[in-house]
């Protein structure tokens, strides 16, 4: 497993970059979040710097109220910062209009959430083609794709059948193959395994793990269990809305 | 590309008992309004059909209907002699010199009088109508105090049965026929021979001449000459014009009565559907939240909504129009205003009804939906996300 490349200017614990690097994937520098409660104003983000490399997998971890859900949702332009800078993919993702943050989302954002967020109207397959209807892709070609991409995460059998007809992991394999169906460069997860036992739990970060190691996938996943942290390859403390630090996994 | 139309669809279906009793609340809506359009057609059609294109009405000036209008012997036999009436079979002018009356009769089943209209025509009188015809029995004998009823007459009244016998006018008129007047005005009428009825009434005038135009195009001129003719105080019009005139204020008092009624039945239905859409919008705010965070844009949801609003309405309105469809069986009769007279008419359903009433039940579903979907296009990522 390689080493973590996460920095961070806030912890002193962390080793500064050495030498030259290839342009990181997720660029983020003094990112600050606040949120209205009422009249007050909360802090829930503060001088963030932060860059995440094209093909990491990166858990952040923290307690409740740390800021780790809302660093996630900023990288993945589901929500705007007060002011810094974010660039993904050399794009500064905090110019665009929510137009242009939407067509992004889609071609470059997959995401997996805790609660599978899957539409129960829909079949597992046309559930993973959901995304793909943002493309120009014509049905021939989708059909070819959401097939492979089910039997991938190994429910080609049940791609009739709608969610409420599948486990808790089967449903967060439909999840994974419907973050991945557009080949996007960055996944982003909240809690994936959050609402999974502990042998479908398994399966779905050996799964993350493979499109990480196999697909080269950069991943960003939330969790506050410390056995999930340990499938990425970077964890990254955060507390009080701050980084704390980084630990290889293995320690966690 | 959209969000599907089978995920707007089987949203509906999913919900399907909201959805059948908001699609039932405006389905309601759209029979009512349906079945004013279709009375209202059936009122037009049933007028319009009365008169001919090439026949032509003179009455009294100022008079609109024949009850008030009054045609002296002299008149009726100038009018009758202009070189624009057309010839018979029998060389004769094709005219029929008329007289009509209102009488009561007692109606089937409730033993509540009703006016009806007695018509007394000339010989020429049935061949100037080539829709009027003899169903049952025979045509009455002229010089005879014989009679033939209307259909809707025959089906309505008591005492109009073929052979049975009719009082009025002092005298004893025998039913020798009824008539089928292809659901025209005629159908509502009584007719006899115009000379008994005038001396059992003890009129001198007749109440209407009826002509046929040689030429359908010679009218106007036909119309200036009456004009220029100091013995005549007629008005000559189309006979088309003539009876579609008379169903103007039934017709008027139909729309405005049916149309203020389904305005305000409209407003229940369009806020069920708001209430509908707002509860379907209320449970999805996690699938909004997912779908905007796949890429899906703001108008992309406002769409959606907007759409399984108008699918919403498009149920409502063909289960409506279904139902009222099946009013077509149904035919109705009541006093018309101007000729005070019983007048027996069908409900119409004509493909402009139809598809004013789908576009009326789908406005009611988008007026319905408008707010909702703006709400949902309008939801935060974030927040949508975390109701989960």
């Amino acid at each position: 497993m390689s080493a973590p490349r996460v920095e961070t200017r806030v912890e002193p614990r962390v080793e500064p970059r050495a030498e030259p690097r290839a342009e990181p994937l997720v660029e983020i520098h003094n990112l600050a979040k606040s949120y209205v409660r009422g009249e007050q104003i909360v802090p829930v983000l503060s001088d963030i710097t932060l860059d995440i490399q094209e093909g990491d997998f990166t858990a952040l971890m923290g307690p409740s109220g740390s800021g780790k859900t809302t660093l996630l949702n900023l990288v993945a332009g589901i929500d705007k910062p007060d002011c810094g800078t974010l660039r993904v993919g050399g794009l500064d993702i905090t110019t665009l209009t929510e137009s242009q943050l939407a067509d992004w989302r889609a071609s470059n954002v997959g995401f997996i959430f805790q609660f599978y967020n899957l539409m129960p109207v829909l079949t597992a397959y046309e559930n993973v083609e959901l995304p793909l209807m943002l493309t120009g892709l014509g049905r021939s070609e989708r059909r070819e794709r959401v097939e492979m991409t089910l039997s991938v995460v190994g429910l080609a059998d049940r791609m009739k059948h709608y969610p409420n007809e599948l486990s808790g992991g089967q449903q967060q394999r439909v999840a994974i193959a419907r973050a991945v169906i557009t080949d996007p460069r960055l996944i982003v997860a909240d809690e994936p395994t959050g609402d999974l036992d502990r042998s479908s739990a398994a399966d779905i970060l050996a799964m993350m793990q493979r499109l990480n190691t196999e697909l080269g996938k950069t991943i960003i996943m939330v969790t506050h269990d410390g056995q999930s942290a340990r499938a990425a390859k970077a964890i990254i403390h955060l507390e009080k809305g701050e980084i704390i630090g980084n630990v290889e996994p293995a320690s966690a | 590309m959209a969000i599907p139309l089978s995920y707007i669809a089987r949203n509906l279906w999913t919900r399907r008992l909201t959805t059948a009793l908001t699609a039932g609340g405006l389905a309601l809506v759209v029979f009512v309004f349906a079945t004013v359009l279709m009375l209202d057609a059936g009122l037009k059609q049933t007028m319009v059909t009365t008169g001919e294109y090439d026949n032509v009405v003179a009455i009294r000036k100022g008079a609109d209907t024949e009850i008030q209008s009054g045609i002296t012997r002299v008149q009726a036999a100038v009018i009758e002699s202009h070189p624009s009436v057309a010839l018979g079979t029998d060389a004769r002018r094709l005219a029929s010199k008329e007289t009509v009356v209102l009488i009561s009769l007692r109606k089937l089943g409730t033993a509540k009088p009703s006016n009806v209209v007695i018509r007394g025509i000339s010989p020429h009188g049935l061949e100037l109508r080539p829709q009027v015809k003899i169903a049952g029995g025979r045509r009455f004998a002229s010089g005879s105090s014989e009679i033939i009823v209307g259909s809707s007459i025959a089906k309505g009244f008591e005492g109009t049965r073929i052979g049975s016998t009719l009082r009025f006018a002092q005298r004893d008129w025998t039913v020798v026929g009824i008539f089928d007047a292809g659901r025209s005005g005629f159908d509502s009428e009584i007719w006899g021979d115009a000379d008994q009825l005038m001396q059992a009434f003890r009129r001198i005038v007749y109440s209407s001449v009826i002509v046929r135009l040689a030429d359908g195009s010679d009218f106007e001129r036909f119309r200036a000459d009456v004009d220029a003719d100091p013995r005549l105080t007629n008005e000559l019009k189309r006979e088309q014009i003539f009876y579609g005139d008379q169903s103007r204020a039934l017709s008027t008092f139909i729309n405005i009565l049916g149309l203020t009624l389904t305005a305000v039945f409209s407003i229940g239905a369009t806020i069920g559907a708001m209430i509908t859409m707002y509860a379907s919008v209320a449970n999805r705010v996690a699938e909004i939240g997912t779908l905007r965070a796949l890429g899906f844009r703001r108008g992309n949801v406002l769409a959606a909504f907007l759409i399984e609003s108008l699918l919403l309405g498009l149920v409502g309105g063909v289960i409506g129009l279904a139902l009222a469809s099946l009013m077509q069986f149904a035919s109705f009769s009541t006093t018309n205003f101007q000729t005070f007279a019983e007048l027996a008419f069908r409900f119409t359903l004509t493909p402009g009804i139809a598809a004013a009433t789908l576009a009326f039940s789908m406005a009611m579903g988008l007026l319905g939906g408008f707010l909702p979907a703006a709400g949902a296009a309008r939801m935060n990522i974030v927040d949508s996300l975390r109701a989960a």
